[in-house]
């Protein structure tokens, strides 16, 4: 729970990746995730050339493998689900290694498994060569509601400045003599947690005061010019464009 | 002309609490004055209505001349520049560079302008090589002058600091007291640490239940002892007033 936990994603650098504004970036992740999830899961090839294509990307950002493959641990429940599905499913069934498997099912799993994963591959990626402030600007610049992307950007703040507070009111429980061990301590847990509600909620209401005083009128002024030029666009859409390429290819 | 002018000041809460009964005060451009006073003594509800966050049940504030008014709100928000008692509540911005420039980017200065503006706020704190960093990342001494940073580049007519000395340690304390002497802005220092106003501020006001119960020199009254005593002030343990 140290300073700057969730910045871990972000790999610092200055490849092209890394200079590419966040919007074009944003936008690059997002039509290549369409184009995956359009790929018919039978054409094994197509997800191929797309997973080439991402290991071209990270090469490019100077991103490593294992940089990737450690921080894939997020889609472990949702291979977990992927695995089930096969024992659970109906229809006409195999045996694997003595386990009797549904044909569907295995499909299915292997559709879920594959989009899933070059999704989550593509968004790793995004994430670690965009610092999460300046995704949060090219939100702003992609017209997102200026509401969401200010709650963002306070959360991305205050998360420290909250988890700081969680600790302190877990030293005092702690040296009072608490630990929470069963059931019965939860209601004490909940107190706490309604406090720091409460807490977050006042303190929420300083910083508003404080906006107001250096002249906060309900939109957020514009800081940084990111402005992104056609040839940033181009590099950035090469992606879910050769993607699409492959699509076509099998047309 | 003043930098800053409260005349007949009463407020009470939404609740019916009454904070102040009638506050009198005038500071003149450059002057740096303490406000001094217990706790609850209506202290910071007197510093919100100093940029309209609250507004006057009876009486006027004047900033340089612009009377505080709903329509005249933003201009003053710009002459006042009010620093928060705890940075993280002033510093909401993702790094220093986008805090210093919150102000005056809500002002209208953009690009170029926008930047000389920034470096120019941080180098007077001392901090211009923190800008890229995020708050979160820095020592409470280093937020807290960034905060007067996010403050010093909207260019105010008049500071005002919230207990600007509390949870500093000693060296910390003494760098923000020579950045404050450093600048040549109007200062209003609200705090009840008698040292760093008598360090600070050549003037000092009392406020006590709501009312300016004393205004002057701050070494006459700080060696005021009934006058301090009748308002709930002390100074530290062992720390007397040096003969003038």
């Amino acid at each position: 729970m140290g300073a700057g936990h969730h910045h871990q994603l972000y790999l610092p650098g200055g490849s092209v990746v890394h200079r590419l504004p966040p919007q074009c970036k944003l936008i690059a992740v997002f039509a290549f995730a369409v184009v995956v999830v359009a790929t018919p899961r039978e054409r094994f090839w197509a997800f191929a050339a797309y997973a080439v294509l991402l290991g071209v990307v990270a090469a490019l950002a100077r991103v490593p493998a294992t940089y990737i493959v450690r921080r894939m641990v997020i889609e472990v429940p949702f291979v977990l689900f992927a695995f089930l599905i096969p024992v659970i499913g109906l229809g006409e069934r195999v045996t694997v290694l003595g386990l009797s498997l549904s044909v569907p099912g295995l499909w299915a799993a292997w559709n879920i498994l594959a989009k899933a994963t070059l999704g989550v591959a593509a968004s790793i990626l995004l994430a670690a060569t965009t610092e999460p402030r300046v995704i949060l600007i090219g939100a702003q610049r992609l017209r997102l509601p200026s509401l969401l992307v200010q709650i963002a950007m306070f959360m991305l703040r205050y998360m420290d400045v909250i988890m700081d507070e969680m600790r302190r009111m877990r030293v005092a429980r702690e040296s009072r003599g608490f630990e929470a061990r069963n059931f019965r301590h939860i209601p004490v847990i909940a107190r706490s947690a309604g406090a720091l509600f409460i807490r977050s909620y006042e303190r929420g209401e300083r910083v508003h005061l404080a906006m107001l005083s250096r002249g906060y009128s309900g939109q957020m002024p514009i800081i940084h010019d990111m402005s992104a030029s056609v040839p940033q666009w181009g590099t950035a859409l090469a992606l879910p464009a050769v993607a699409l390429a492959v699509l076509g290819l099998g047309l | 002309m003043n930098s800053l002018e409260v005349s007949q000041l009463a407020y009470a809460y939404p609740d019916g609490t009454q904070a102040l009964f009638g506050v009198d005060l005038s500071i003149s451009r450059a002057e740096r004055v303490a406000l001094l006073g217990p706790n609850g003594a209506g202290k910071t509800t007197l510093v919100m209505h100093l940029n309209g966050i609250l507004t006057a049940g009876h009486g006027t504030v004047t900033v340089a001349g612009t009377p505080v008014r709903k329509d005249t709100l933003k201009e003053v928000r710009q002459r006042v520049g009010l620093v928060f008692q705890d940075p993280d509540d002033q510093l909401f911005m993702p790094t220093v560079r986008d805090d210093v420039a919150f102000g005056p980017a809500n002002a209208g200065v953009r690009g170029e302008e926008l930047d000389r503006v920034v470096k120019g706020a941080l180098e007077r704190v001392g901090m211009l090589e923190a800008m890229d960093r995020p708050p979160h990342h820095l020592s409470f001494g280093q937020r807290r002058r960034v905060a007067v940073a996010t403050v010093l580049a909207m260019e105010p007519e008049i500071l005002v600091l919230d207990e600007p000395s509390s949870n500093l340690d000693p060296a910390a304390r003494r760098e923000l007291a020579e950045i404050l002497r450093s600048l040549d802005v109007t200062v209003l220092m609200v705090t009840h640490d008698l040292p760093y106003a008598l360090e600070l501020c050549e003037r000092s006001l009392i406020l006590s239940d709501g009312v300016i119960a004393a205004d002057g020199p701050t070494r006459e009254l700080l060696a005021d002892a009934d006058l301090l005593a009748r308002h709930r002030l002390e100074l530290p343990y062992g720390f007397a007033i040096p003969a003038v």
